[in-house]
């Protein structure tokens, strides 16, 4: 069977677009397993809840049909800005209400307490926009969702799809991952935050307020989870109160993929993720009869099973020099 | 009862660094059983003892990395003993703790970066001073901390703890593992730190070295201070030279 190029592309665009943003949530995962070594299991609801706030925020605004370019951008940053707000205030909360009081029980304690966390949290996101999928409140017509890139704005004959919505995914994921990057390793806040995951005594020795670069660390994971809610409830233009079990997972997957703790880890891990799972979703049902968007967490998995096997720190993760 | 050599029954109040009467535990296990010792300002004063008898715990009381259950820690007449390590570091005491615990997965110069972290920047004076008293951490700035030698991360340790320019110095067994050369290297330094104005408060397993380089020296014993006095004192002390020195 002969190599269909153009449908290969079509699904690198969507598995680089997913990948990014299940680096997005996979960077919550590894900030708050580097600094605290709990995997925190309600991150994926803290997503959620993002997603939800984004599309009161959007309903907020009653967008009329018609809307503009610049008032879709306009609302589209104040939705999201405020899900960020919104996450990274709810993930400072958990760690601040119960993970703070775990910090020197057993370690199983708040691997408990956050899967409590993330049953809660479904539960209020019942509540909230109810059991069923959603479909978010009117933000980007049709028409302008539709906008290919590569045909309508270059002119190019191709059958790729580029959409103007694939660009925004990046272009608002791209600059999160940057400044990230830059608050750990740049910054007073970010040294301390790598201070303290790696000894938490010695870096309380040179002055460092230990509970509040944890809480830090919750904080930033959680603006990063918000961001993704809305970019994912607009880019797949559904949402439910499991979306975050889904993509939780994944993200999870992505961290420990890339190896636990590591940020870079993490974007890697993402983007192995997101081009397997569309390309399995899509790709190979091509040249497999049989096969289904229901094997993509076979491979998922089975990738993360083969990758434990050979390289268990994670395909960044290295063991640490430790001179005695 | 701890007792001195000499009585030279002096007022402790004035101390840059002053322990009253501490005892910490951990969970329901005593480690200090009623601790006072002070430290002058510009005094290097030692604390020796064997493995086990509460040298660490006292630092790390001190540091507040361990709250005491009673007693009072007080630095230059403030009380410390009521707050966490990081607001205890914020007033000045600097630890270079047992086992070096530099961050190993940052660069020579992260490191000291961190040591300066109360001060907000670093200050280029403190960094000239501890390059100067360790050229080696200047040639290997950029390098990663944990690839380095055990002498060195001690250096990198001690530079760190520096950077914080503290009123009083911590040092937890600085010669530990380090060969000879080395130990005299260290406790070389540890004199011209002092000499440069730093307060010190060294604990050691090395106590003849140690005892040389101190003005004054506390014995301690499963909890409790049994002996006191000058350097000079405790080395001639019978009862110093049988249990710490080795000699028959």
């Amino acid at each position: 069977m002969e190599f269909n190029g153009t449908l290969f592309a079509q699904y690198l665009i969507l598995g680089v677009t997913n990948g990014a943003l299940i680096a997005l949530i996979a960077l919550g995962y590894t900030l708050v397993y580097g600094i605290v070594e709990l995997i925190n299991f309600a991150h994926g609801e803290v997503f959620m809840m993002g997603a939800f706030l984004s599309l009161s925020a959007v309903s907020a605004f009653g967008l009329v049909s018609g809307a503009g370019w610049a008032q879709i951008a306009l609302v589209s940053l104040v939705a999201m800005l405020a899900a960020m707000l919104f996450s990274g205030a709810l993930n400072w909360s958990i760690d601040r209400v119960v993970y703070r009081r775990l910090r020197s029980a057993p370690r199983l304690a708040p691997l408990i307490a956050a899967i409590g966390i993330s049953f809660i949290l479904q539960g209020i996101g019942i509540y909230w926009k109810g059991s069923t999928t959603i479909l978010p409140p009117n933000l980007i017509p049709t028409d302008i969702r539709s906008v290919n890139i590569l045909t309508d704005w270059l002119g190019l004959e191709t059958r790729i799809r580029f959409r103007a919505l694939d660009l925004a995914v990046i272009l608002l994921t791209v600059p999160l991952l940057i400044a990230l990057s830059w608050l750990v390793y740049r910054t007073r806040t970010g040294k301390a935050m790598r201070a303290v995951a790696q000894d938490r005594g010695a870096a309380a020795l040179m002055g460092i307020d230990v509970n509040r670069t944890i809480a830090t660390a919750f904080l930033v994971g959680g603006i990063l989870a918000g961001a993704a809610g809305f970019i994912v409830a607009y880019y797949t233009n559904t949402a439910r109160f499991q979306m975050g079990f889904r993509y939780g997972l994944f993200a999870f997957t992505a961290a420990v993929l890339g190896g636990i703790g590591n940020l870079n880890g993490a974007v890697l891990g993402g983007l192995i993720i997101g081009l397997v799972w569309s390309m399995s979703d899509g790709f190979l049902q091509t040249y497999i009869p049989w096969w289904g968007a229901q094997w993509t967490p076979l491979i998922i998995f089975g990738v993360l099973v083969l990758v434990m096997v050979f390289k268990p720190t994670g395909l960044l993760g290295e063991a640490v020099p430790e001179k005695v | 009862m701890a007792h001195n050599v000499m009585s030279n029954g002096r007022d402790s109040s004035a101390a840059m660094l002053d322990v009253q009467d501490i005892t910490t535990f951990y969970g329901n296990i005593q480690a200090l059983k009623g601790i006072s010792l002070h430290v002058d300002q510009g005094e290097i004063v030692t604390l020796i003892g064997s493995n086990g008898a509460g040298k660490t715990t006292t630092l790390q009381t001190i540091s507040g990395l361990l709250r005491p259950r009673t007693g009072t820690i007080t630095l230059g007449g403030k009380l410390i003993s009521d707050k966490p390590a990081h607001v205890v570091a914020g007033l000045g005491v600097a630890q270079a703790p047992e086992g070096r615990r530099i961050f190993n997965r940052m660069t020579v110069m992260e490191n000291l970066e961190l040591g300066a972290y109360s001060h907000g920047k670093p200050d280029p004076n403190d960094l000239a001073r501890v390059f100067s008293l360790f050229p080696r951490l200047e040639e290997r700035k950029t390098q990663i901390a944990g690839t380095m030698s055990g002498g060195e991360q001690q250096m990198l340790a001690i530079g760190r703890a520096l950077m914080a320019r503290p009123s009083v110095l911590l040092l937890d067994e600085p010669s530990l593992g380090l060969s000879p050369m080395l130990v005299d290297t260290i406790f070389q330094i540890i004199q011209d730190i002092n000499a440069q104005g730093t307060t010190v408060l060294l604990v050691e397993q090395n106590a003849l070295k140690a005892l040389a380089v101190a003005n004054r020296g506390y014995v301690i014993q499963t909890g409790q201070i049994v002996l006191s006095g000058t350097g000079r004192e405790l080395l001639g002390n019978d009862m110093v030279r049988k249990a710490y020195l080795g000699e028959d």
